[in-house]
C-alpha cells in the first residue's frame, strides 16, 4: 500500500521544480488577449492566458496585477513565456520580471505594428519556444521540491467530514517530507481564525496574520452588508452548512496540524524556508488558486462538497469529494471519490493512502478531471476599480 | 426500513458536540450514527426528515444557546431545537457576522 513511487518532474533554469511543462502566451492587458489566442491558435500545444484587466490599475492593485502576471510567467511548470502587451513599458516590464528565473521570455507590443504583425513576431518566437520546450525531459525529484498548495470550493457538510480532513492528511505528510504548502480564503477563516492564530510560529508571523484578517474584516464592515448567501454561498447553504462559522471550520480541517511558518500577502511567494504558510486570498475558486500558482505552487488540491468544476491554466488541480450525491452525478470532475468515510468503509488514514497516490500520479503526468475536460480558469484579483 | 441498512445515517466530529451531519437523507424514526473520530455508534430517535449533509441535533439546544460541532462554536440557535431535530439556516445564526440573518 505505502509502496515507494518515484516522483519526476521539469527541473527549471534556477532550481525550481514544476510538474508541467507549458509553453505559454501571456498578455498584460485585457486589449492584447486577442492577439495573445491566435498565437496559440497558430502553435498549437502553447497556452494563452487571457483576462479581463491590466489597464488604468495604481498602486497596489497595479503592484498585484504586476506580481500575479510575473508569478505565473516564474511558476515552474511554464517552460518559457511570450508576453504580449499593448505599449512596451509594462510589457517590458512583466518580461523582465519573469526572465530573471533564467528561462526564456520574448515581449512583444502591438502600438506602431498592430495585432497582425504582433501576432506572426509572437507566433515565430512560440513556435521556437515550443520546439526547445518539447526536448525538455522528466527527471526524478523528491516530494520536498513540489510546492503543494489547498483549497476548497462549493463545501458542504462532507467537506468538513470527508475531502477536507482526507486533504489535512496530505498536507501533514508533505510538510513532514520537507515541503511547503500554501493555504488561504481569508474570509472562510471567520470564526476559527484564533485557531489559525494560535499555530503561528512566532510573534511576528502571528502579528503579519491577524493584521491580514483585521484588514479583510473591516473591508466587509465597511460595506455594511450582510453576507449570507454570499458567505456562506447559496451552494453551501444548499449543502447543510449554515453559518460562516461551520464553513470556516471545514476550510481549517484541510489545514492539518503543522505550525503556520508565514503569512503572506497575495501571489507573494514563500522565501522563509518550508512549511506550511498562510496566503491573503478571495475565496473564490479562481482567484484563489490563481495567486497559488503565482506564488509558486505546482499542484493544488482541491476538496469540494457540492461540485465546483474549477481548474487552473498552469497549476493542475485534484479534486476530491466525500459527497454521494455529488460523486455519482459530477464523476467527470472528482479525482478521488472519498464518500467511503461517510459510510465508515475505511479511516482517515486509507483515505489519505488514496489521496497521495492521486497525486503522486498527477506529479508523474497524468492529467486531472480538470485538465481533461480543459477546465483554465485564470482570474486576476482587484483590490479596488481602475482610475 | 431503508434506515436498518447497518450503515451510519450520521456522523459527528467530536465527542461533545450538539450537532451531526446526516450523510445520506434521513426520515424521522430512530437513526444509528456515530463520530468521525471516536465513541462507537449510538441510536437516536430523529424528528423531522433531514437531507444529506445537513445536520439534526444530538441533544435539547435553547434559543440564544451557543450551537457546538467541530468542538468549537459554529453559531447561536435562534430557536429552541429538541433533540433529533433539523437543524439548518431557521433555527442557527451566524455569531459573528451581526448582519448574517436569513
Amino acid at each position: 500500500m505505502a509502496e515507494q513511487r518515484g516522483l519526476t518532474g521539469f527541473r527549471r533554469e534556477n532550481g525550481a521544480v514544476g510538474i508541467r511543462n507549458h509553453t505559454i502566451i501571456l498578455p498584460v492587458d485585457d486589449l492584447s488577449n486577442a492577439a495573445a489566442e491566435a498565437v496559440a491558435a497558430v502553435v498549437p500545444g502553447t497556452l494563452a492566458l487571457p483576462h479581463a484587466y491590466g489597464r488604468l490599475q495604481f498602486g497596489p492593485d497595479l503592484d498585484l496585477t504586476f506580481r500575479t502576471l510575473i508569478g505565473t510567467g516564474c511558476n515552474p511548470n511554464v517552460a518559457s513565456v511570450v508576453v504580449i502587451g499593448i505599449e512596451p513599458n509594462w510589457t517590458d516590464k512583466v518580461a523582465d520580471g519573469i526572465a530573471k528565473t533564467g528561462k526564456k521570455v520574448r515581449a512583444f507590443s502591438i502600438e506602431r505594428h498592430g495585432d497582425l504583425r504582433t501576432i506572426e513576431s509572437a507566433a515565430r518566437a512560440a513556435a521556437e519556444f515550443l520546439r526547445d520546450d518539447s526536448e525538455k525531459r522528466r527527471e526524478a525529484v523528491q516530494r520536498h521540491e513540489v510546492m503543494l498548495s489547498i483549497k476548497c470550493g462549493e463545501s458542504d457538510t462532507t467537506s468538513g467530514l470527508g475531502s477536507c480532513p482526507t486533504t489535512s492528511e496530505a498536507v501533514d505528510r508533505w510538510v513532514d517530507a520537507g515541503g511547503t504548502v500554501l493555504f488561504g480564503e481569508t474570509s472562510e477563516l471567520t470564526g476559527g481564525e484564533h485557531l489559525i492564530a494560535q499555530r503561528c510560529v512566532n510573534d511576528s508571523v502571528r502579528a503579519r496574520f491577524q493584521e491580514i484578517y483585521d484588514n479583510y474584516i473591516e473591508m466587509i464592515e465597511r460595506t455594511g452588508a450582510n453576507l449570507l448567501g454570499s458567505q456562506p454561498t447559496q451552494g453551501n447553504i444548499r449543502g447543510g452548512l449554515s453559518t460562516i462559522e461551520e464553513k470556516a471550520m471545514g476550510n481549517i480541517a484541510k489545514t492539518g496540524s503543522k505550525p503556520v511558518v508565514g503569512a503572506l500577502d497575495s501571489a507573494e511567494a514563500p522565501a522563509s524556508g518550508p512549511g506550511l504558510y498562510f496566503m491573503d486570498t478571495s475565496s473564490a475558486a479562481a482567484e484563489c488558486v490563481t495567486l497559488m500558482a503565482a506564488a509558486g505552487a505546482v499542484i493544488h488540491l482541491f476538496p469540494t462538497g457540492q461540485g465546483n468544476v474549477i481548474g487552473n491554466p498552469i497549476e493542475p488541480v485534484v479534486k476530491l469529494s466525500a459527497n454521494p450525491l455529488t460523486t455519482e452525478t459530477m464523476s467527470e470532475h472528482i479525482d478521488l471519490d472519498c464518500s467511503g468515510l461517510l459510510r465508515q468503509e475505511y479511516d482517515l488514514t486509507s483515505a489519505g493512502d488514496q489521496l497521495m497516490e492521486v497525486i503522486d500520479r498527477t506529479i508523474n503526468g497524468r492529467l486531472t478531471c480538470a485538465e481533461s475536460l480543459g477546465h483554465r480558469e485564470f482570474v486576476l484579483t482587484r483590490l479596488y476599480p481602475s482610475a | 426500513m431503508a434506515q436498518a441498512t447497518g450503515l451510519p445515517g450520521y456522523l459527528a466530529h467530536h465527542d461533545g458536540d450538539l450537532v451531526a451531519v446526516a450523510v445520506r437523507d434521513l426520515e424521522p424514526g430512530p437513526v444509528e450514527g456515530g463520530y468521525l473520530r471516536g465513541p462507537e455508534n449510538v441510536t437516536i430517535e430523529l424528528l423531522e426528515p433531514v437531507p444529506l449533509g445537513h445536520k439534526l441535533a444530538l441533544t435539547d439546544i435553547a434559543e440564544g444557546q451557543d450551537v457546538i460541532e467541530y468542538g468549537q462554536r459554529v453559531g447561536i440557535a435562534t430557536a429552541d431545537i429538541p433533540k433529533g431535530g433539523y437543524v439548518h439556516v431557521h433555527n442557527v445564526r451566524s455569531a459573528r457576522w451581526q448582519n448574517s440573518v436569513a
